[in-house]
């Protein structure tokens, strides 16, 4: 009885007695959410475009940042840097589509999905290497971003807001809309859903299936660039970051693999959710549950909905 | 040449199905083991049992777990480190419980007590597949590798967080603990080793190994045909989470003596992966070759500059490590994306019609 009570009655009444710490966590889980969803619109780009489910693209987060870091660093101007890191992913893009995506084309699921373990574990070593392994200050102010926090008089409370989540969440928006414009309306954009529909009827019209495949990795590594700096510049930029991409995972499975708004509204679930158990649920079992909510949530989830929200009804025949 | 199988004549059904029909793979199979048991003991040194053998076997052992359920079955797991924590912490457990019990029995049982807890992460699949399965089965991974850090009552609250490996003895010689030698703790896990590959061996030929691979290669269809998907995926979930408890056991008792939760994270079960693909999905040969790459590739890595008269600092050569490993995995994958066992299958035929092309 009292476990019921405090599993079910407790933490709600917490969140009436202190309402500006619920809305506090809600933004701190918002925040989190815009963050996991950035990094799943990477892996929905280059599912939908090529079939692979790309595991690199949290060390492509982390690669990115560091490139942007590291260049810093070594007395690059910041926004010269950020260009060079732009450059370098595309030459990263160019790289996978010739070395990985172009012999391995055709080959089941599965070992396309391993070729990007291998090209995780490549660049793991490569940034150690050039970069070193240690966690880098995000040189946020240079970028032009704001830094600081704005506390705001609701609820009889303080909920403080840092300036650069705000910043998070506008870029984050931005970057979706204009994805979704370049998606709807542009050449290119069209080109990649007719590759993403189907990859032998875009060939037969012209589409070059390698072309696409360098911009939707290219896209995906801007993406990555974009999700880098902010995750940079809440903490600092470590290798320990790649650990975090992995919650994207759960994300994409709310989503549905092949939906970018799916992507959205599933990291933005995930983010609030696993802030809200952690906080309210979390100390009954001895905290750090939020390393594993995530999955737990998504695992549910996927027992009444296989297919996620927006993913589209899997149909199999024999 | 010599790898013919001329006049050698089947008079019998039963010889026919042999797993080895052709004798010059018998004499070779024999020829490994008796390598194992005796030259590798009679040759190698401490560090080659201890450092090399050892932890080559244990790994191979969880591979062959990973690959009945990704390689016969056609589940994804990435829980597999989860899994071998299972087992080590269990086996830590039992044998700190009841330490009277022989150690072997306790090793036995941690399989079994891994094996339920795989059965109920295994559920799942039941409603889905592919890459949403690899995904359910990371919940399993984070869920029990935070149990093993919270759940004091599992590591008997030791402060360290870490468990210990008490002594134990087979036969009054001492196979666990510091006092075991790295000798007598290769002869224990080789025996292990060698009795549970026999026993996939049967599994995967028999009519059990056949449901799964006629689930693999298309669940709906293999339905149709009457095969349960319901026993047949728990199974072999059952059978691989047996395997990797077994082996996270040994890999406790035999191989590192103690053990930290990091020891089974994420990395661990990626590393089995790897070791799976690259040896080749569906077959305990691959299991074996996958693990002797990707174990000994780093060693080698390690020590080739030193050999060479190369100075280059530890932290450069772990970096360098990484980027040849993932290398290798992309060449071996583009090269032969079905693995070093399908290499071996063509080197044997090669062998065979030489020296004519075919």
């Amino acid at each position: 009885m009292g476990l019921l009570y405090q599993i079910f009655i407790d933490p709600f009444m917490q969140m009436g007695q202190a309402p500006d710490l619920l809305v506090q966590t809600l933004w701190e889980g918002l925040v989190g959410g815009v963050l996991y969803a950035l990094i799943a619109l990477g892996f929905v780009l280059i599912f939908k475009a090529s079939g692979v489910f790309n595991f690199a693209q949290g060390i492509m987060m982390v690669f990115a940042a560091l490139t942007l870091v590291g260049l810093y660093e070594k007395g690059v101007p910041a926004p010269l840097a950020l260009l060079l890191a732009i450059g370098v992913m595309y030459l990263l893009a160019l790289g996978v589509e010739r070395v990985v995506l172009r012999p391995l084309v055709n080959q089941p699921d599965i070992m396309l999905f391993m070729a990007t373990f291998g090209l995780t574990y490549i660049l793991i070593g490569a940034g150690q290497l050039v970069f070193g392994g240690d966690p880098k200050e995000m040189p946020v102010t240079a970028l032009g971003l704001p830094k600081g926090a704005i506390d705001l008089k609701i609820l009889g409370g303080l909920v403080s807001l840092q300036k650069i989540d705000i910043a998070a969440a506008i870029i984050a928006s931005i970057m979706v809309a204009g994805l979704a414009v370049f998606f709807q309306k542009t050449r290119i954009g069209r080109a990649l859903r007719a590759v993403a529909d189907d990859h032998q009827a875009a060939l037969s019209v012209g589409i070059s299936l390698n072309q696409i495949w360098v911009i939707v990795w290219f896209t995906a590594g801007i993406v990555a660039l974009a999700t880098g700096i902010m995750w940079g510049a809440r903490s600092d930029v470590s290798f320990a970051l790649q650990v975090i991409s992995l919650k994207a995972l759960p994300v994409l499975i709310l989503g549905g693999f092949t939906s970018v708004p799916g992507a959205i509204v599933g990291g933005l679930i995930i983010g609030i959710g696993e802030k809200l158990g952690e906080f309210y649920w979390g100390p009954l079992v001895g905290g750090g549950i939020e390393s594993w909510l995530a999955y737990a949530i998504a695992l549910a989830f996927l027992l009444f909905k296989p297919e996620g929200l927006f993913g589209e009804k899997i149909i199999e025949r024999i | 040449m010599f790898y013919r199988e001329v006049g050698q004549f089947k008079t019998s059904y039963a010889a026919d199905q042999a797993i080895f029909p052709i004798r010059q793979d018998r004499i070779g199979l024999a020829l490994i083991l008796a390598v194992a048991f005796i030259g590798i003991p009679l040759v190698g040194g401490e560090f080659m049992i201890a450092s090399v053998m050892i932890p080559f076997l244990v790994l191979a052992l969880a591979a062959i777990g990973l690959n009945i359920l990704i390689g016969y079955t056609g589940l994804i797991s990435l829980g597999t480190g989860a899994f071998m924590g299972v087992g080590a912490y269990a086996c830590y457990k039992l044998s700190t419980l009841f330490p009277q019990v022989n150690i072997i029995v306790w090793i036995i049982a941690s399989g079994l007590v891994s094996c339920a807890v795989g059965v109920l992460f295994g559920l799942p699949s039941l409603r889905i597949k592919g890459f949403y399965l690899a995904i359910a089965t990371l919940a399993a991974q984070f869920f029990l590798q935070w149990c093993f850090v919270r759940v004091g009552w599992l590591y008997n609250n030791n402060p360290s967080g870490a468990i210990e490996v008490p002594l134990h003895t087979l036969f009054g010689i001492p196979i666990t603990g510091a006092t075991a030698k790295p000798l007598t703790r290769y002869y224990v896990v080789l025996a292990i080793v060698v009795v549970m590959t026999w026993f996939a061996s049967n599994l995967v030929h028999g009519r059990i190994g056949r449901n799964w691979m006629a689930v693999r290669d298309m669940d709906i269809a293999a339905q149709l045909m009457g095969i349960r998907l319901l026993p047949a995926k728990l199974l072999a979930f059952a059978v691989s989470s047996f395997y990797a408890g077994v082996a996270g056991a040994l890999m406790v008792f035999l191989w590192l003596g103690a053990a930290e939760p990091e020891a089974f994270n994420i990395n661990e079960s990626f590393v089995l992966l790897f070791m799976v693909i690259i040896g080749g999905l569906g077959s305990l040969i691959g299991a074996f070759l996958g693990a002797a790459l990707i174990h000994i590739l780093p060693i080698i890595v390690r020590t080739t500059p030193g050999a060479l008269g190369l100075s280059i600092g530890s932290a450069t050569a772990e970096h360098l490590t990484y980027i040849i490993t993932g290398g290798l995995i992309l060449f071996f994958l583009i090269v032969e994306p079905h693995g070093l066992a399908r290499l071996w299958q063509i080197a044997k035929q090669k062998l065979r019609v030489w020296p004519f092309p075919y």
